[in-house]
């Protein structure tokens, strides 16, 4: 049972990556229905960004604020470069787009930076501690407690400030929200910073665990059935979502997959999707589109 | 005894708890042209999406040519002989003319996608036949010279006739008009009108229509039911309708 | 019944038409066949077929299965190359486990196994639309590349999982060497376009571009939109099934599932949207590209300087880079692809040609 339960944990706090992953992806399909691709070479740029400015030997503080302004001078040029030319374009378009995108970044990065592994250390040990008879790793834990307040931040962010506001409008109508003097392009930089800035929190805490490497960007591809399990605008579907799918695979991975052989965890969480698909269309939190003709 | 072709007994629809349509009863005689009017929002259109299947009624039933059903699939109320034009442009934007109205007679196809693909068996009697009946509605809707057009590129009205001539090919016993002159200018909806009542007279097509334009229902129609906030509150001949009190306050006597 | 007999004697229009047409693409038709299967073969070297000419074919018709399901049918695939790793195996198993068979009838029955496994990842396309189904047919990219690395079964036991052909051969005749690969990747190829061509212009085809520009539409007026839609990602599969069985042996030779990860699907992708969607040549367009873009890359660089200061790493990043760029330059600047491109052009050609005549006549 506690072996069960063990595995249980084990699979939630990889779940918790996947949700920091997903949530980057939420806001900028919320705001400009673009599905980012690139989002997983944006978390590698921004670790790989933040572990080259400490070895260099920035402080921690300066490197963060630093590697910030990075994500946020992307952010910007994405827009003028990549979106606003392809403003109305087909999702499908806009997906390949950020798949063009997310060459130039991984490209970028390795290029500018290495393709070595490097090892960041945020001076939390990885060992395990024992919560109610549990032995749950401190770092897992520190990793959900980020998670948390960054989505209590963003949260704050987005149903308070005027910013926040307007987000939400534009997601609900776009053509509403410029009729009454929303503007567009700023709303994509804002919203791409802000993933930006998501995806060097959650690179930094994969990449304490992993290593900061090229294989962070793959985390991507996680990300699709999360967001289709917990719908594609919802925060909160993104967070459930990513704790299901990380809680599910790992106890595939345990007890079916000595069965077939082998880890299932590559394909696990995209067979759960599809089953989600059928079962329930829009998500867990997604609305449901009324057809009009 | 009237020949009810149509029979609405007592239909409801709600979307998330709001009332659409209200316990709605009518009949549509088989041959007749019947208008439903009411003011945007009464439920019109819903009514359309409910006879022929896009929407699921809450509550009633509607009995179709002798047929009952509580609820129906779009492709079953197809094949029952329902056929339907669009509010908004629902044409295959980048098909031509005649592939909007050749595609309109799926439901008669018969041929199996090897026959369609290898043109073998049944495909070849069938590709004759439906060009000859696609042909036969493009030049009754004097579409002709428009034949090998890309839909998405003619103007609207035209587009507008593209729209009936594709629900027309496939022979339906009944025709649902969804605002077929919205947005015309006073000669397009003559026109389309004058091809309305042709349908209807030399066809035999019995056509239920939603317009807003009270001139051209009044002129056109044998039948009228209005509608408001989804409750019926009047169903008659036209004149009957135009002196119907209720019907003026709810509708005639706010807009016009 | 009077309005019937005057309908009946409107002439009809468009028939006229295209009967007139039907001289040039014979003619097109003919020169292609010749340039294909004569002029190709006696000029090309090893090099040129092996490297760039077979490539550029059997992505291109991956590319065309693809453009059926998403240029025709409006509905999208991340996992093309799932159905062409199903293919490459099915034929190395077919080959290799009943050898009785000859080669067209292992490359259509292959064909079949991915339509029937497109079937099954295309069931979700009955509940839900749009970018979603992208994550049924992913779900196909890894459960694939998983089923073909853990089961050894599918490589006959082979330690390094990898497959070869057994044999290529057709009546009698050794397809192995470079010539023979290109003859068999180009005559498959060129039936299958026969085949797409067919399709499109059937009933079918018709069908999937009504369910892709309005499907609610086409359910209202009987278009039977479930099955015409499995059968898209039947058809697609099939086609893209096959390529995969030439890209693993009249092109690589010896294959594993890696060789169709998930790069390629979106290579697949690429190939559609560079040579433009809903066009059946466009796509040996964005193959084209797709093959000679890192040829033409590396030429470039070894022929600069850049060698001498970088190291291979970086050139490759550097490849990644422009690659990226490229692509992103060309959803913006050619909406409709390569194909519309080359379609001004001619008729810009065209247009100018008649200008000038104009005059003389």
């Amino acid at each position: 049972m506690n072996f069960f339960l063990e595995t249980l944990v084990s699979g939630l706090s990889a779940g918790v990556m996947y949700s920091l992953v997903a949530i980057g992806f939420v806001l900028i399909y919320k705001a400009s229905g673009v599905f980012n691709f690139a989002q997983g070479s944006m978390l590698l740029f921004a670790s790989l960004t933040f572990v080259t400015l400490v070895e260099k030997g920035a402080p921690f503080g300066v490197a963060l604020g630093t590697t910030a302004l990075v994500m946020i001078l992307g952010a910007i040029l994405i827009e003028r470069l990549v979106l606003r030319p392809l403003v109305n374009r087909d999702a499908l378009t806009l997906f390949m787009a950020t798949l063009g995108l997310s060459f130039v970044i991984e490209g970028l990065a390795q290029l500018l930076m290495g393709s070595d592994v490097h090892m960041l250390d945020l001076g939390i040990d990885d060992l395990p501690v024992s919560v109610g008879g549990l032995m749950i790793s401190q770092f897992d834990l520190f990793a959900s407690g980020a998670a948390l307040a960054l989505v209590a931040v963003l949260s704050i962010v987005f149903n308070k400030t005027r910013m926040g506001i307007s987000l939400r409008a534009v997601a609900d109508d776009t053509l509403a929200a410029q009729s009454i003097g929303i503007r567009l392009p700023a709303i994509w930089r804002i919203v791409w910073s802000v993933a930006g800035i998501v995806a060097l929190a959650a690179g930094l805490i994969w990449g304490a665990r992993q290593g900061v490497q090229y294989s962070l960007s793959l985390v991507t591809l996680k990300a699709l059935p999360v967001l289709i399990i917990g719908g594609f605008s919802s925060i909160a579907g993104a967070i459930v979502g990513g704790l299901l799918v990380g809680a599910t695979e790992s106890l595939a991975d345990i007890y079916i997959g000595p069965l077939v052989q082998g880890s299932v965890s590559t394909w696990f969480a995209y067979i759960l999707a599809v089953v989600f698909l059928l079962v329930r269309p829009a998500g867990l939190f997604g609305d449901r589109a009324i057809e009009r003709v | 005894m009237a020949d009810a072709l149509l029979r609405l007994h007592d239909v409801s629809l709600a979307f998330k708890g709001i009332t659409a349509l209200n316990r709605l009863s009518f009949d549509v005689e088989r041959g007749e042209i019947c208008a439903l009017i009411g003011p945007n929002g009464a439920g019109k259109s819903s009514l359309l999406n409910v006879i022929n299947g896009v929407y699921r009624a809450n509550t009633g039933d509607i009995v179709f040519d002798g047929v009952r059903f509580e609820r129906i699939h779009p492709l079953k109320a197809a094949d029952l002989g329902i056929g339907r034009t669009f509010q908004h442009n629902a044409l295959f934007g980048r098909l031509t003319v005649i592939e909007n109205v050749l595609a309109g007679l799926a439901r008669h196809g018969r041929a199996n996608f090897l026959e369609n693909i290898f043109r073998l068996g049944r495909d070849r009697a069938e590709r004759r036949s439906f060009t000859t009946r696609a042909h036969r509605i493009i030049a009754f809707l004097e579409l002709d010279p428009h034949i090998e057009t890309v839909v998405s590129t003619l103007p609207y009205g035209l587009q507008k006739r593209v729209d009936l001539a594709r629900a027309l090919v496939a022979d339906p016993k009944l025709l649902l008009l969804d605002e077929p002159m919205a947005g015309m200018n006073q000669d397009e909806k003559a026109e389309m009108s004058h091809f309305v009542s042709d349908v209807n007279e030399k066809l035999g097509t019995t056509v239920v229509l939603i317009e807003h334009d009270v001139g051209i229902v009044m002129d056109l129609a044998d039948h009228v039911v209005v509608l408001d906030y989804g409750r019926k509150v009047g169903d008659g001949t036209p004149d009957e309708v135009r002196n119907n009190p209720d019907v003026i306050a709810a509708y005639l006597g706010t807009v016009h | 019944m009077t309005v019937a007999s005057q309908i009946a004697d409107t002439p009809v229009r468009g028939v006229q038409r295209r009967a007139g047409l039907i001289g040039r693409p014979l003619v097109l038709i003919t020169i292609g066949l010749v340039v294909a299967f004569v002029a190709i073969p006696l000029v090309a070297t090893d090099y040129w077929l092996s490297s760039i000419i077979i490539p550029t074919i059997v992505m291109g018709l991956a590319g065309l299965g693809l453009n059926l399901l998403m240029g025709y049918a409006g509905l999208v695939s991340l996992g093309a190359a799932a159905f062409m790793s199903i293919g490459a195996f099915a034929t190395y198993n077919l080959l290799l486990r009943l050898p009785v068979l000859p080669l067209p009838v292992v490359l259509v029955l292959a064909g079949l196994i991915a339509a029937a496994a497109g079937i099954l990842f295309g069931l979700p396309s009955l509940r839900i639309k749009g970018f979603y189904l992208g994550a049924s047919t992913l779900g196909a990219q890894f459960f694939f590349e998983w089923l073909f690395t853990n089961f050894k079964w599918f490589s006959n036991g082979s330690q390094s999982l990898t497959i070869s052909a057994p044999r290529l051969a057709f009546l009698g005749w050794d397809l192995s060497a470079a010539t023979g690969r290109y003859l068999l990747v180009a005559a498959v190829t060129a039936l299958l376009i026969l085949l797409a061509y067919a399709i499109v212009h059937s009933r079918v085809g018709r069908e999937w571009m009504a369910i892709r520009d309005q499907d609610t539409a086409a359910a209202v007026i009987g278009i039977r939109i479930g099955r015409r839609k499995l059968l898209a990602y039947a058809i697609s599969s099939f086609f893209c099934g096959i390529a995969g069985a030439l890209w693993a042996f009249g092109y690589l030779g010896t294959a594993d599932a890696h060789a169709f990860d998930l790069d390629k699907s979106f290579q697949v992708l690429f190939i559609v949207l560079i040579g433009g969607t809903a066009t059946l040549f466009g796509s040996f367009f964005g193959a084209a590209f797709i093959v000679l873009t890192p040829i033409l890359l590396d030429r470039i660089v070894l022929a600069t300087s850049l060698t001498a200061s970088a190291d291979q790493g970086a050139l490759a990043n550097l490849q990644r880079i422009i690659f990226g760029v490229i692509i992103i330059l060309l959803l913006i600047k050619e909406p409709d692809g390569l194909s519309s491109l080359l379609r001004r052009g001619l008729s810009g050609v065209r247009r100018r040609d008649t200008a000038s005549r104009a005059p003389l006549g």
